[in-house]
Formats: structure tokens, C-alpha cells, sequence
């Protein structure tokens, strides 16, 4: 009912999707892969009216149409459930689904909150979803803020007379495996009243739930295969455009470690309400992988030892010396340890600044005397940076803002490896990256490690923690459940699920 | 000196430039040496306010203590001044760095109430400017405090190629912001807080520290506006900073430093106090009458934001 026919979208130079067909039958559920940068975001938007194709034609029942605007795609039958919440924190689940149609509940000039509270409850109970619609939103959780929003765009149902297509964006990125099979159990219950777009760049899941999948790759649809059919082997070759031959995570190159030098020491570390009694050590040259669903407590493991947060209980020893005591990320860095959080647009690059400027921002005492900055020899450093990672940039004065995504991880890197950073932690270093700039972090993984650089990683799959990793550490609500040592023996990802769950 | 030589980047330049064009051709008196002594006179002191909130501004907070602190250091500089003999050559020469030292502790304080109490700094910088003109009416019981010294009154009376001694000092106090904003940690670390507060932290920066001396570097401008302004009048008091906390910030704003943090700099500022003291100056060379100034220095100081700043990618305004 719903179709896209030869539908491309330039950039600028860059063609983001060429001549790509797609068509969702009513009651369907069609799964969309693709590695990161295939397409994916922009063949949605244009689904949902936030970009218009260049070229192209979108039909309705056979019918020609436009959509300029979200809005008038959501006229025309088609919600969106985006991977960021689209939530108002501060306002209660009613107004949430509500927003922007109030006037349906006035009266004289003031709101019937009765009426839209009976109003919000309705819309609740198609999703199953059982609390007070008067509950601000931000006491929910992750899993709860997601069916209020799939509440939200079944309000569509009300308001157009067409059949309904949604869109859900990586909606399981951050759900723990429960909660993921009571979606899909509920996606599939929604059937009768939805057609669902499902877009993912987890093919087990993808394939699971869809009836049938396409598989994006570089802008174009390079695959559509009934999921009965679908073999995960070959639409990975597909999505990734080869065969995953076995060096991907640079394997050959993991060396052995140093077991005698102990970079770090965690001894029954505790943080109320994050992680209990974690007690793990680090060695030289070691890679060691963080796994865990959302939430097991990871990512507060790292910002303990960082100094972001202080430990409750328990002791971190770093570099084998009872004196180093690390309370601020400022001690932490004047003491070699450095930390790369996930969000690199946010938190990874200062986007006004340029490259120069970023190397340095972790090492200001070593490009300074007295306070006055050493701006030549901080420009060499960050020449001979960008040759030796061949950062691609007009010029060292380049703002990273205008830099791509492998540039900007590469200079974050740049700037942890040249202020000699001993002990580096990384997490989801490849969140978001291409192919090739993934290969690149990878490489300079290996690289940190050769050096003698003790690493600590979160990473974005089960096949990078054990392509990478020397030790992987499996932790569970908070606790680190399971050693695994991939560098000595198999590790198969359906080991490290089992551990987690 | 601009960070991005880009065409968004020379239209404060621009408009100042259209400016003096435009009150030339009303009044043709407009473009005469004594006449941009004037406006330089009067943008001196008003030069030293804008470049210390710049920087405040640069690292993404406000500061709003301005008329207090321009005030109150104004008065206790003329207290000391007078206090050791009521002239420059008899040792009233002490005054300035007391001054001084005086507005670099009390933006310290400042700064230190907003960090480390973790209140937002518009509203900690409000009250302490606030507290400032509290204590300067103490200070002078409401009155005024005279300084008749005519060395400390050659900053205004004495001139070097048609500009008075003032505007030299307020020049060299323009390069020494530069230089801190361009060669200094602290100018650097300014930026990355501007930029993104969380990563600097992540960084190593001391954050606390270095707001703490943002501040204190402000209130050390302020200070010095305390000082230009007792040279321009010959006298303190609690008003003496009226009027600075509108101006200087309208005048960071006009000259392209973004209240968002990270971009524009010393140099913004400049223009920036030019393209307002020109505003100001023409309205009076032709003859507006004082009653319509306030309401057309507005409506102008709205055209220039216009014209001057990058909000393209701006989708809402807060």
C-alpha cells in the first residue's frame, strides 16, 4: 500500500541514496539493515517527510503523493518512533502524546485534563502499557518511555483515515533481551492495526521479527529476501559488501600481553546503585573488553576509575603505586590515564576548535610555561599527528566540527596517544563509524598496545569484544559475572549471552 | 585575529563601517579627529567592561556584576587616592593597583560563589553586582567623591596626536586581553568550557579553577573601567558604573561573540564597543533629542545583532 519508487538523495557531492525502491504491505513488518552510513537514517527521514527525495515517487494505494513535512506524512498514515526518545522529561505521559493537539481537549479556553487523562488511557491500553497517564515521563523507564511513544503514533489511528506504516528506529539498542521480546511480542499484536518498519543494524532481531528484510549498503538496496529465507551469513557479506574475512578486528596483530606489569587494579570496588564488588586487573599491553547489556553498570566502572565519580567502596590501584589517588578527571590525566566517552560529537571533539587545539586540550601543562601556550611546537605535534594517523584535513587550523566522523575519532585518539596516556579507556569507540574508519580504530588499538598501552573497552558488538579483547569481563547488574580469554581460547558470542542473561 | 575568516565574521566589521558612513552623510561633522576622540573617550572605559564580560561569555556563563563592581572599585579607588595624599606624584599612584587587585578579588569571590556554590552565574553575578553597589553607597554614604589631581586628570586632558592619554591605556589593555585570550592557557581553557564543559572536564582542565579566574580576570577589567572612569569624570560614585551592564553585553553580542560560548573573542569586543559608541555618538552629532536616544539606541542595537550575527543554524532562541 505504501511504495517508493527510484527514490534518490544527494548531499552535495555525496549521494546518500541512488534509485532505491521499497514498498511495506498492509499489516507488514519489514526489516531495514545496513551498517551505519548505508543510508538508513535518510532513506527513514525521507519516509517520514523530514527530507524530500530528490528524485523519485512515493505512492499511497497507487496513488501519487508528496509528503513536504512530517506532519503531512503523519497525515497520511505514517508515525515514526525515534531511537531518541522524543519525550518531553518534564511533562506528564498525557500531554506527551498529546502535544501539539490540545486544542481537542478545550473547552472555554482550558484544558479537560479528565478528558484527556480517559483520552491517554485508551491509547495506553493498545500498547499494553499499565500506568498513570498523569506520571511525568521521566519517571519511567527506557522501556516504558518507548511504548508511550508507540502509544503516541497509534493516536494516528484516530486522526487519519489511512492505514497506518510506523517506523521504529533501532529500537532495541537499549533494551535488555526481555524487554526486546515483549515488543516484538507486541509488534506483532499491533499487526492488525499497523504496518511496521523496522530498522536495525541487529540482523538476528531484524530477521526475527520481519516478514521480510531489505539490506541497504552504501545508498543503494542491494537485497530484499522473505525472512523465511534470509540466511544472517549472507546479508552480513551483503551489508558489509565481502565476506568478514578473519583479520577484520586485526586479530593477527594482538600480541601477547605483559601479565607481570600491572597497569591497574580494581580490588572489590563498589558504587551505590551501579556496580558491586568489581574486582578485576590490567596489564600491560592488554586489551580488556567491558561487556554487558545497557545499564550493567560498564560505563560507571570507567568513570570510577577516571575520577568522574569516586568509588564507594573498595580500592583502585593504578600503576602498582599505593600514592596515586585519582579523585578528578584532572588528576587522572596528569597521572596517564586517559578516557574517550561515547558521544564524540559531544563529549569526544571540541567541534570550534581546531585540531592543534584538540590535541593539546588534554596536556595544556606540557604546551605551556608560566601559563603562556608553546603554539609552535603544539602545531608540530599536531603536523606530525595528522601524517601519522593521515588525518584528512585541509589544515591543522581546521575546526574538528568540520571534520567527518573517522577524522574526529582520529584526532581524539590523537590526542590521548601523544599525551602518553598509559592506561586508555574507550567507550564504543566504533559507535557510529563507517567500515573503514572502524578499521582504523581498530589499528590503532592494536597500536596503543604494542606500546605497552593498557586498554579498557566497551564495545559496540560481541564480535568486536572478542576480535579485540585479551580478557573479556562479563558483567550483570552491576557485577562482573564471567572471565572469558579469547586470545587463548574460542569465545563464541552466544558464550558471552549466556553470561549476561 | 578573527578565528574564521569568513564573510559572517567581517560583518560586524561592516556595519561599523556603514555606521560612520551613515552618520557622516547626515552630518559630515561626524568624521573629524576631535569628534572620534570623543567617541573614543567615551568608549574607553566601556572598551575594558566588554572585554572582561567577553570573556565570561566566551566560556558559556554570564556575567552580570558590571555596574557593582565598575562602582565600587571606582570608589575605593578614589578612598586610596586620597587617602595617600590626593595626588598621583605624593604615592595616590598606590590607588591604582589597590584598585585594581581590589576588582580581581572581588570577581574572585564572584566567580568562587558561582562555582563552587554551583549556582548559575546570572544569578550569583547579578546579586554580587547587587552587593557591589550596595556597599559603594555604604562606601560613600550616597555621596560624591572628587578627585581634583590634575597628573591622574592628564589620562583625559593630555593628548598624543589628538587622542588623550586614556585611550592609550585602554589600547594596551586591548592587546594584553588578546594576548591572554590567544596565548594563555586560561584563554585556551575558556574556549574548551565554552565549547563543551563535560569534555574539558574529561580533558583535565580544572574547571573550577579556571572559572574561578575567568571571573577574577573580569572583575580585574572592571576595575580598570573604574579607574578610566574616575580619569573621564574626576569623580566616583554608587552610579558611576550605570548603564555598563546593557552596553557591554549588547556590545559583545553586536561584535559577534555568541552567548552560547566558544566563538568570537577580544577582538569581537572591539568592534562591537565601536559600533555602539558610534550609535550613540551620532545620535547626539545629529541632533536626535535626548529623549528619543534610549528608544533609538534599541531599535539600532537590534538592526546590528541582525546584521552582525550568524543565526542560521539557531532553531530556537532561548
Amino acid at each position: 500500500m505504501l511504495e517508493f519508487k527510484n527514490i534518490s538523495k544527494e548531499f552535495g557531492p555525496v549521494k546518500a541514496l541512488s534509485n532505491i525502491n521499497f514498498r511495506v504491505e498492509k499489516g507488514e513488518i519489514v526489516g531495514l539493515v545496513g551498517e551505519n552510513g548505508a543510508g538508513k537514517s535518510t532513506l527513514m527521514k525521507i519516509i517520514f517527510g523530514a527530507y524530500q527525495a530528490d528524485s523519485g515517487t512515493i505512492l499511497i494505494d497507487g496513488r501519487q503523493t508528496r509528503f513536504t513535512s512530517p506532519r503531512d506524512a503523519m497525515a497520511n498514515g505514517i508515525g515514526m518512533v525515534f531511537q531518541e526518545q522524543s519525550l518531553i522529561g518534564n511533562l506528564s505521559i498525557m500531554e506527551n502524546i498529546f502535544l501539539g493537539r490540545e486544542h481537542e481537549f478545550r473547552k472555554f479556553g482550558l484544558l479537560n485534563f479528565q478528558k484527556m487523562e480517559s483520552a491517554a488511557q485508551q491509547q495506553l491500553s493498545k500498547v499494553g502499557l499499565k500506568v498513570d497517564p498523569r506520571m511525568q515521563t521521566f519517571d519511567l523507564s527506557f522501556a516504558q518511555r518507548q511504548l508511550v511513544e508507540l502509544a503516541k503514533v497509534l493516536t494516528l489511528e484516530e486522526r487519519t483515515s489511512r492505514d497506518l506504516v510506523i517506523l521504529l528506529d533501532e529500537p532495541t539498542s537499549v533494551l535488555s533481551e526481555d524487554e526486546v521480546e515483549l515488543l516484538f511480542n507486541l509488534v506483532n499484536n499491533l499487526r492488525s492495526r499497523a504496518a511496521f518498519i523496522f530498522v536495525s543494524h541487529r540482523l538476528d532481531e531484524v530477521i526475527s521479527i520481519s516478514d521480510r528484510v531489505y539490506v541497504l549498503k552504501d545508498g543503494e538496496m542491494v537485497d530484499e529476501v522473505s525472512a523465511q529465507d534470509a540466511d544472517p551469513a549472507k546479508i552480513q557479506s551483503k551489508m558489509v559488501g565481502r565476506e568478514i574475512e578473519s583479520g577484520y578486528y586485526k586479530q593477527d596483530e594482538r600480541e601477547t600481553y605483559n601479565e607481570k606489569e600491572t597497569i591497574l587494579s580494581l580490588k572489590n570496588v563498589s558504587k551505590e546503585n551501579s556496580f558491586e564488588s568489581v574486582s578485576f586487573d590490567l596489564h600491560q599491553s592488554e586489551v580488556v573488553c567491558l561487556v554487558g547489556t545497557e545499564g550493567s553498570g560498564r560505563e560507571a566502572v570507567l568513570r570510577c576509575i577516571f575520577g568522574m565519580n569516586n568509588p564507594d567502596k573498595g580500592q583502585i590501584i593504578y600503576f602498582q603505586n599505593d600514592k596515586i589517588k585519582i579523585r578528578s578527571p584532572f588528576e587522572a590525566v596528569n597521572n596517564g590515564v586517559g578516557y574517550m566517552p561515547r558521544e564524540r560529537k559531544i563529549e569526544g571533539i571540541f567541534a570550534s576548535m581546531n585540531i592543534a587545539e584538540n590535541i593539546t586540550s588534554s596536556q595544556m601543562e606540557k604546551y605551556s610555561r608560566y601559563g603562556f601556550l608553546h603554539l609552535t611546537s603544539e602545531q608540530d605535534l599536531a603536523r606530525d599527528w595528522v601524517d601519522r594517523l593521515s588525518i584528512k584535513t585541509p589544515s591543522i587550523s581546521t575546526d574538528c566540527g568540520r571534520l567527518s566522523g573517522g577524522n574526529q575519532q582520529k584526532v581524539v585518539l590523537a590526542k590521548w596517544r601523544s599525551s602518553g596516556a598509559e592506561l586508555m579507556m574507550l567507550d564504543h569507540p566504533t559507535r557510529g563509524l563507517d567500515i573503514g574508519a572502524k578499521q582504523d580504530v581498530y589499528s590503532m588499538i592494536r597500536e596503543m598496545s604494542a606500546s605497552g598501552v593498557g586498554l579498557i573497552v566497551v564495545p559496540d558488538t560481541f564480535e568486536e569484544a572478542i576480535g579485540l579483547a585479551h580478557t573479556i569481563f562479563v558483567m550483570k547488574d552491576g557485577a562482573c559475572v564471567k572471565r572469558f580469554a579469547p586470545d587463548k581460547e574460542r569465545v563464541m558470542p552466544i558464550d558471552l549471552v549466556a553470561a549476561m542473561t | 585575529m578573527l578565528r574564521n575568516l569568513k564573510l559572517q565574521s567581517v560583518m560586524p566589521i561592516i556595519v561599523l563601517v556603514v555606521l560612520v558612513v551613515f552618520f557622516t552623510f547626515l552630518n559630515p561633522n561626524f568624521f573629524s579627529l576631535r569628534n572620534f576622540a570623543r567617541i573614543a573617550i567615551a568608549a574607553s572605559p566601556f572598551l575594558m567592561v566588554t572585554i572582561g564580560v567577553t570573556f565570561i561569555i566566551i566560556m558559556g556563563s554570564i556575567d552580570l556584576s558590571m555596574e557593582g563592581t565598575v562602582s565600587l572599585t571606582a570608589i575605593a579607588f578614589c578612598f586610596c587616592f586620597l587617602f595617600f595624599g590626593g595626588t598621583l606624584g605624593s604615592g595616590g599612584w598606590i590607588a591604582i593597583p589597590v584598585a585594581l587587585l581590589a576588582g580581581a578579588i572581588y570577581g574572585a569571590l564572584n566567580g568562587f560563589i558561582h562555582a563552587k556554590l554551583l549556582i548559575p552565574s546570572f544569578m550569583s553575578s547579578l546579586a554580587m553586582g547587587f552587593v557591589g553597589i550596595g556597599a559603594a553607597v555604604l562606601l560613600t554614604g550616597g555621596g560624591i567623591v572628587r578627585i581634583d589631581d590634575d597628573i591622574f586628570r592628564s589620562l583625559l586632558t593630555y593628548r598624543i596626536q589628538g587622542f588623550p592619554l586614556m585611550v592609550y591605556v585602554a589600547i594596551l589593555f586591548l592587546i594584553f586581553g588578546i594576548i591572554i585570550q590567544k596565548f594563555t592557557v586560561l584563554g585556551r581553557n575558556l574556549y574548551a568550557i565554552g565549547g563543551a564543559e563535560d569534555l574539558a572536564a574529561a580533558s583535565g582542565v580544572p574547571v573550577l579553577r579556571t572559572r574561578v579566574l575567568a571571573f577574577s580576570l573580569a572583575g580585574f577589567y572592571y576595575s580598570l573601567a573604574g579607574v578610566l572612569q574616575v580619569a573621564k569624570l574626576g569623580q566616583a560614585e554608587s552610579v558611576t558604573g550605570a548603564n555598563l551592564m546593557f552596553l557591554s553585553i549588547t556590545a559583545a553580542v553586536v561584535g559577534g561573540v555568541a552567548l552560547w560560548g566558544a566563538i568570537g573573542g577580544v577582538f569581537n569586543a572591539l568592534i562591537g564597543v565601536l559600533i555602539v559608541a558610534v550609535i550613540n555618538n551620532g545620535m547626539v552629532v545629529i541632533g536626535l533629542p535626548d529623549y528619543l536616544q534610549d528608544g533609538v539606541l534599541g531599535v539600532l542595537v537590534i538592526a546590528a545583532v541582525i546584521l552582525s550575527t550568524n543565526r542560521s543554524n539557531i532553531r530556537f532562541v532561548k
